[in-house]
């Protein structure tokens, strides 16, 4: 056994042993990142809409409302990045509905979050009921060669760097520009202060309303192009309810993250791999049941959460202080 | 312009009527639904909302499918009242159904009349237990109790398909996922031959009551009401918040784990992948349709088996797939929001003002 250990780790040590690994680590992380895209996009939308201050626990609805009416128009006209914008545009109506609810009748937020996630869980699988088992052109990666020339890791580098779907990048930069948003710009100032204080902001002459319903909808906006990653590139199909909980990893996420972008990416990789990982062991067969292997997301979901809460004053002091507190202007 | 006051109490009135106007809006835009599907609007609305009631296997069935919502409704509707927001009814639902059920699936051929009572039992633990995973880190880690509850659903999904594929499958099952038939010890008896209301449905319409009774006369019911009007006040009163939070999430725990292996013992019969068409997020409509108050649960659990059942029959005799439903009840909950604000807030009009 401890030969088996030395022996191995005797092969790891070698060069040999890593330019033959390379590729499939390479591939690993490659898959790692796909997963973790929606994750990415469905956040930092969460993320922004949280700074304002406002819980919009819709996210998975809207991630499904958004697969659905994505997947329908692509398979309707073949044209993937014609989907992609319905995609985003249908999650952004299923936001407005939130946000004339919560924002104009006063609701309970938690309560009409809810709602929206119960809506569009029946929406999508009542618009989905004619695409089940339809399939579409998947949207492919471009390939940029800029490193190919590199000797033996050139082909491989090139393609984590370079080789991902057009999306993949899209996430990024809408991460990096929300905290570029957030931190640098006025109107991103403004938006914290709404979520930190929405008396003051009132009181000061923005307008707290119109900036939450900015920030409701580009939330609704970004769940609706997580979804439409999942059916036009993840899997390419639509399966009702095929966020899988998806929304709700998200919305743990801006927890996790502390409600400040750069952290997203972290853990929207964090929850990527672990996906990865569970597949790949069902895939290699431990004689660890499937079942439990699936487990794994939701579980890592919890342990991330209790160990990130634990201090709650650091919470207290992250969180925006009027998260899914109601806001009436008094004159 | 037209301005909004808030009233010093809820309106009563805007309270009762809120959810009628609620369900009868949701049925106007299910005829524009139905119209857009290319549906005749009062043939569709009338399978939905109407012919579950004009059988004896129709209201059957209602009772069937109410139960468990009302007896979860209920549950959730203490949490809801405190702030303390489980929505992970439906891993609690299924953790008990695996509780109360695996005693059937172990004792398969018992005939002790203790066995249907132990199960009942423990699938209230069982639920209980699975409630107490977002008490512990609630209270212990101050981790949220909207998400921790909600992962643990699934964790309980995948669970239970673990079992019925593997330990528990039935060995005389051709290979198909789900447990033994439960034997006669350990079903809940019927009520009519020939019909799937059971005795559970009685027993299910004893909570409401019971419930009623612990919220209204009852100091426990006096501090769940506190603490969520005003959590700062029952602070000042003494009331433990950790202490709300555990209780809340076993009385709902507890009663959906309940509502899971009435289930199993009473209209299944056995465990298989799938127990539920989604009675734990459901239920979270019947509470809030309900207004949070135990006879308001009932009401609203009758009202959405319903159209569950309507759902089944448009399926079947319109062709309409099953997750209109699903859309419905999303909808409901909406419009019932949207009108809340009356009771909390009333219109008045500006002409009324002085200028000053």
């Amino acid at each position: 056994m401890i030969e088996l250990i030395l022996t191995s780790i005797m092969t790891m040590m070698t060069p040999e042993f890593w330019i033959s690994a390379t590729p499939l680590i390479l591939a690993s992380i490659m898959t790692m990142m796909t997963a973790a895209t929606p994750l990415v996009f469905a956040a930092t939308g969460e993320l922004i809409c949280e700074r304002s201050g406002v819980l919009n626990l819709g996210v998975e609805g809207m991630m499904l409302i958004g697969a659905v009416f994505g997947f329908a128009a692509t398979a309707v006209t073949g044209n993937a990045p014609l989907g992609l914008l319905v995609a985003a545009t249908s999650g952004a109506s299923a936001a407005l509905i939130f946000a004339v609810l919560t924002l104009n009748l006063l609701s309970n937020q938690v309560a009409t979050g809810l709602a929206l996630t119960i809506f569009g869980t029946g929406l999508s699988a009542l618009v989905g009921f004619d695409y089940v088992g339809k399939t579409i052109d998947q949207i492919g990666s471009i390939e940029i060669r800029v490193l190919n020339n590199v000797p033996i890791v050139g082909d491989e580098l090139n393609r984590l760097l370079f080789g991902h779907d057009p999306l993949v990048y899209l996430a990024l930069l809408i991460l990096l520009g929300s905290s570029w948003f957030l931190n640098r710009s006025r109107w991103g100032m403004i938006l914290r202060a709404v979520g930190d204080s929405d008396v003051s902001a009132h009181a000061i002459g923005y307008p707290v309303i119109a900036i939450r319903f900015a920030a409701v909808t580009f939330g609704g906006l970004m769940a609706g192009l997580g979804g439409g990653y999942l059916s036009l590139v993840y899997t390419p199909l639509w399966a009702e309810n095929m966020a899988a909980g998806r929304g709700w990893i998200a919305l743990a996420l801006v927890v996790f993250a502390s409600w400040r972008p750069a952290r997203v990416l972290f853990g929207a990789i964090l929850f990527g791999g672990i996906t990865i990982l569970q597949l790949n062991a069902q895939a290699a067969g431990l004689g660890i049941p499937a079942s439990f292997m699936s487990m794994l997301p939701y579980i890592a979901t919890i342990v991330v959460l209790v160990f990130i809460s634990r201090d709650a004053i650091r919470i207290r002091l992250n969180a925006p202080a009027c998260l899914g507190r109601p806001f009436r202007a008094e004159r | 312009m037209l301005r909004l006051e808030p009233r010093s109490t809820q309106s009563l009135s805007a309270a009762w009527l809120s959810p009628m106007l609620a369900l009868l809006l949701t049925a106007l835009t299910g005829g524009v639904i139905f119209l857009a599907m290319g549906k005749d609007p009062t043939t569709a609305l009338y399978i939905y909302f109407v012919e579950p009631l004009t059988s004896s296997s129709g209201l059957s069935e209602v009772a069937v499918k109410a139960g468990p919502l009302i007896l979860i409704g209920i549950g959730l509707s203490f949490g809801f009242r405190a702030g303390v927001w489980n929505i992970g009814a439906e891993g609690q639902y299924i953790a008990g159904a695996i509780a109360g059920g695996g005693l059937a699936v172990y004792w398969y051929e018992s005939t002790s009349s203790f066995l249907l009572p132990a199960m009942l039992l423990t699938g209230i633990l069982g639920g209980m237990a699975w409630a107490a995973i977002p008490a512990l880190l609630k209270t212990r880690f101050n981790a949220n109790e909207i998400l921790v509850s909600l992962m643990l659903v699934y964790v309980a999904e995948l669970l239970l398909v673990h079992l019925v594929q593997g330990p528990w499958r039935n060995p005389q099952g051709w290979g198909f996922p789900g447990t033994r038939m439960f034997p006669d010890a350990a079903t809940i008896p019927l009520l009519f031959m020939g019909k799937r209301v059971h005795l559970g449905s009685v027993l299910t319409l004893a909570v409401p009551f019971i419930a009623w009774f612990l919220l209204a006369r009852t100091r426990f019911g006096f501090r769940i009401r506190l603490f969520g009007s005003s959590p700062l006040a029952a602070r000042h009163a003494g009331v433990q918040s950790n202490r709300i939070i555990w209780q809340s999430l076993l009385i709902g725990g507890g009663l959906a784990g309940l509502a899971g292996v009435i289930e199993a013992a009473g209209t299944i019969g056995q465990l298989m992948p799938k127990i539920s068409p989604g009675y734990g997020f459901t239920a979270i409509i019947v509470a809030f349709l309900g207004r949070l108050h135990p006879v308001g649960v009932l009401l609203a659990g009758i009202a959405i088996a319903v159209t569950y059942i309507g759902g089944e029959g448009a399926q079947i005799s319109a062709g309409l797939p099953k997750a209109v439903t699903g859309l419905f009840q999303g909808i409901i909950l909406f419009y019932l929001l949207a009108f809340d604000l009356f009771t909390r807030y009333q219109v008045v009009m500006p002409s009324r003002q002085t200028v000053q």
